[in-house]
């Protein structure tokens, strides 16, 4: 039987990390998931690995490059500032094709912001965030357990499609402190045939990201679209009490955690409300927010920021349903009833004329 | 009929470890012969098959089209943080890096500077023309008081950008950094001294001895709109002036001489 602990969040990371293979972990210190490379620190060496505090999160990411360039499993966590200074990182990751997880326990900004929880990175994590036509896998995690068992995920997602995965939680799910299963970690991570390691009787191999030949960086763009396209059945979320709602909230990771009790508590008092939590933002799961809209006929998603993943709602409902948003700025986190207070606006504005068409 | 040749012995050949084609880099440029002097050590050592070298952002950045080894290109100015990432997974490879001063001296020095002083098993090559070759002749941190780039169109103004920057020095007076030297190719006596010192600094990595690091003062004649003749001449007299060439530090050599 698998192990339980009672770990933080970030501990969780980095311990489903370290079960996945990672070996090579390269940081700089950032509130709210300080856990993560001290975690690393500690425990890294035992089991043969490399933990090396770099000078900055932009030396880190390229720490991270040059190590996984190897074949390597490597990771580095950050949080939102610090994030912003991987991205230059990230999109050649991305342009050479070279795997590696992120995580990003996300604070709150703009500038330096603060450290609350909040979700104001979701353009940033599912638009790519640096230059280029480019995507990275994003999961997000809302419990604890989860951070240990999509970052061993993440490893997986990374090394299939040689791409960068980022794992966007937030100071609520780096410091929360809750019973984690340790899962053993299975599988056998695939050969690298692309790997660096001197080219001893084979031709030589490069990772690179320029293409200055006529026409080689548009089939290189096209390749790499390609293999975005193909992500597309990474598609993963939850529902929740949704099957006969005539009201389906949509959000992601911390909210998506707290809205499971406000969804009881208005089940209680009869509101048919449901939930779907996106696990991975990119892929988004449209076609089962379309399905949703379509089935129940109105959908409400709830963020901590002022409007970002309900773009992507609108966009997936395609029309079918009409889209309400609560938004929250970073400041403090909502409690179940506070959230049970805003979605009952919505359902007296619209009750009964929800259900299926 | 032709007459049987009588049997030549060869004394000069390419380097094993870079590939028959031919240089993209301007005529007169010293990339070319600091490119071969990297390969012959590479050859004289016997690395080319466990090498990871890593191609930095400028006129530099092909170095996987002359070198027949495993490359990864880097960031502008992040080689030395990737060449940890390699070295550091890969302990058993030989790691170096290739870097003009535009990349390292300037937006690289973050990188470098904390390479060193961790004392990265790492070789790094730094071409030093002072001026931003690929971009096309615009200032870098290295460009001589007075000169002009297209940056710099009434000469680099040391009130208004500071005085140019000495790597070498600088780098020197690190704990982490175990050899450090400031090396020419502009005539043969230097070309040997470079040789020496790259085969130092190769000889620092294979024997785990610690960081090394070998400035090369090359010409850029494109850049400095000089003929090649005289851009080559300029190295010895007015760079090396202001760069002076030498050996900065042999930490190995100064433990043996110590224990004597």
């Amino acid at each position: 039987m698998a192990k339980r602990v009672l770990v933080k969040g970030n501990e969780a990371v980095a311990m489903g990390a370290i079960a996945a293979g990672c070996r090579y972990y390269f940081g700089y210190p950032i509130t709210p998931q300080n856990e993560i490379p001290e975690y690393m620190s500690a425990h890294l060496p035992e089991v043969g690995g490399v933990f090396l505090q770099a000078e900055s999160e932009i030396a880190s990411i390229n720490m991270l490059l040059g190590a996984a360039a190897t074949g390597a499993r490597v990771m580095t966590s950050s949080s939102s500032p610090g994030i912003s200074l991987k991205q230059e990182g990230i999109s050649y990751l991305c342009g050479s094709e070279i795997p590696g997880v992120i995580v990003n326990m996300s604070r709150s900004g703009p500038g330096l912001g603060g450290i609350h929880p909040s979700q104001g990175d979701y353009f940033q994590a599912t638009r790519g965030g640096g230059h280029g036509d480019y995507r990275t896998l994003v999961l997000a995690p809302s419990t604890a357990q989860e951070n240990y068992d999509l970052t061993m995920l993440a490893f997986d997602l990374a090394d299939k499609y040689r791409n960068p995965v980022m794992i966007l939680g937030d100071a609520l799910l780096g410091g929360i402190k809750e019973p984690v299963k340790l899962t053993p970690y299975k599988k056998q991570p695939p050969a690298k045939d692309w790997a660096l390691t001197g080219c001893e009787g084979r031709g030589q191999r490069i990772l690179k990201s320029l293409y200055l030949s006529e026409g080689e960086l548009t089939k290189q763009n096209w390749k790499l679209w390609k293999k975005y396209q193909a992500m597309a059945k990474e598609v993963r979320y939850e529902l929740y009490r949704a099957e006969d709602a005539k009201l389906i909230l949509v959000a992601f990771g911390s909210v998506g955690r707290i809205l499971k009790t406000t969804v009881d508590i208005l089940r209680d008092k009869g509101r048919q409300v449901g939930l779907l939590r996106p696990v991975t933002l990119y892929p988004f799961p449209a076609k089962a927010v379309r399905e949703a809209a379509v089935r129940c006929g109105r959908l409400m998603v709830l963020e901590l920021n002022t409007g970002q993943m309900v773009e992507d709602v609108r966009l997936a409902a395609d029309c079918q349903a009409p889209v309400d948003f609560y938004g929250r700025p970073p400041g403090s986190i909502p409690t179940p009833d506070e959230l049970a207070m805003e979605v009952d606006k919505v359902w007296r504005k619209t009750a009964g004329k929800g259900g299926a068409k | 009929m032709s007459k049987a040749q009588p049997k030549m012995k060869q004394v000069f050949d390419r380097p094993r470890s870079l590939k028959d084609v031919p240089w993209h880099f301007c005529p007169g440029c010293h990339h070319g012969v600091i490119h071969r002097l990297v390969g012959e050590q590479l050859d004289a050592f016997g690395l080319r098959e466990k090498t990871v070298g890593v191609a930095s952002v400028g006129c530099s950045v092909f170095l996987y089209d002359y070198f027949d080894l495993d490359v990864v290109e880097s960031p502008h100015g992040r080689a030395a943080a990737v060449a940890t990432g390699v070295k550091r997974a890969r302990p058993d490879r030989f790691v170096f890096t290739y870097q003009g001063d535009g990349d390292l001296a300037a937006i690289g020095t973050a990188e470098i500077v904390h390479a060193a002083n961790r004392g990265e098993k790492i070789t790094v090559v730094f071409v030093n023309n002072a001026v931003f070759g690929m971009t096309g002749g615009q200032m870098a941190p290295t460009t001589l008081e007075g000169q002009v780039t297209t940056t710099t169109p009434r000469g680099r103004d040391i009130e208004l950008a500071g005085p140019p920057i000495r790597i070498s020095e600088m780098l020197s007076t690190l704990d982490g950094a175990s050899y450090v030297a400031r090396v020419a190719v502009d005539n043969i006596k230097n070309l040997k001294k470079a040789k020496a010192a790259l085969k130092r600094a190769f000889e620092y990595q294979v024997n785990g001895w610690g960081f090394s690091f070998v400035e090369f003062l090359s010409s850029c004649p494109t850049n400095w709109h000089m003929p090649p003749e005289a851009a080559n001449e300029r190295v010895g007299k007015e760079m090396a002036h202001f760069f002076p060439l030498g050996v900065y530090k042999d930490i190995k050599a100064a433990r043996d001489e110590a224990a004597e």
